[in-house]
């Protein structure tokens, strides 16, 4: 009977906790979403050498927003609030990493329409901007994974090791680091990296709710 | 002890925070604070947000020792009666 009650008590005790600091939300959906849209753009994003910046953060934008329904839908479904105290430590965490992406890529956009005096009109690789995207994502992605579990900060470390590996190739071969390769890596580790992770959400989400 | 688990998992939480969660009346959760304050396990800080008052009670040192020893304590429980099987 004693035991009974302590073992009660105990879950309450780990539950009010876990839900008051732990991000609960579903996350295979978001990066289901995440991968696949990241393999559409990768794909749109192709032959266009121009706009690849555009479409990327055009695509980046949408995605979230559809990120954002979801969350809010999974929210409304268990009939619970959709911005919670975890919502708003998640949405912190994230938001410099997002940001400092976003800043990048509208200062290259900028730059693109009118060049920097001291450049001579010439901007750097499109890849560049790419690994500091990848940079930026993963340090964001860890910075959430204070407030989630399953594996998202493990999923951030190997975003960063692609950025590194990313980096170390436009040292190794800067000829090869063009458009099309920008678009490989992107489609790559937002669409491939993205969909490999929700699969394994998927597939593992029952043990981890038996548990 | 919801309220104290609440405050042991976050260093600092809003009372309206914690109202919300445990989906409390703000003079029912007021009582329990007053009485975990006096009893010392919590201290509550008063202050001003975007001009609006702000409360933000945490647990005190012995709160959180309080609270460590009675999770130590159910967990024994638990264990005890595991080894007696």
């Amino acid at each position: 009977m004693a035991t009974d009650w302590a073992a009660e008590n105990l879950q309450v005790i780990r539950t009010l906790m876990e839900r008051s600091a732990v991000y609960r939300r579903a996350l295979a959906p978001l990066m289901v979403v995440a991968g696949l849209g990241g393999l559409v753009t990768a794909a749109i994003g192709w032959g266009m050498e121009r706009h690849f910046v555009l479409i990327w953060m055009a695509a980046c934008a949408t995605i979230q927003c559809v990120c954002l329904l979801l969350v809010r839908r999974q929210a409304l479904g268990e009939k619970e609030p959709f911005w919670t105290l975890p919502a708003r430590r998640v949405m912190a965490a994230v938001l410099p990493g997002f940001c400092a992406g976003f800043i990048a890529g509208l200062a290259y956009l900028a730059s693109s329409a009118k060049p920097l005096p001291g450049m001579g009109g010439a901007l750097p690789p499109v890849f560049l901007l790419a690994v500091f995207w990848l940079f930026c994502h993963a340090c964001a992605l860890h910075a959430a994974g204070v407030f989630m579990r399953r594996g998202i900060r493990l999923f951030a470390w190997i975003i960063f090791c692609t950025a590194v590996g990313a980096g170390i190739f436009y040292c190794w071969r800067p000829a090869r680091a063009t458009n099309v390769t920008a678009n490989l890596l992107m489609g790559a580790v937002f669409g491939g990296l993205h969909l490999l992770f929700g699969v394994y959400l998927y597939l593992t989400e029952p043990r981890m709710n038996e548990t | 002890m919801a309220i104290m688990s609440l405050l042991a998992a976050n260093s600092e939480m809003s009372f309206t925070e914690i109202r919300d969660m445990l989906q409390m009346t703000d003079g029912n959760l007021s009582v329990h604070l007053k009485t975990l304050q006096e009893a010392g396990y919590v201290s509550v800080a008063k202050s001003y947000r975007n001009r609006r008052p702000l409360t933000t009670p945490s647990l005190t040192v012995e709160g959180r020792r309080a609270f460590e020893r009675y999770v130590r304590l159910l967990a024994d429980i638990v264990e005890q009666t595991k080894k007696g099987k």
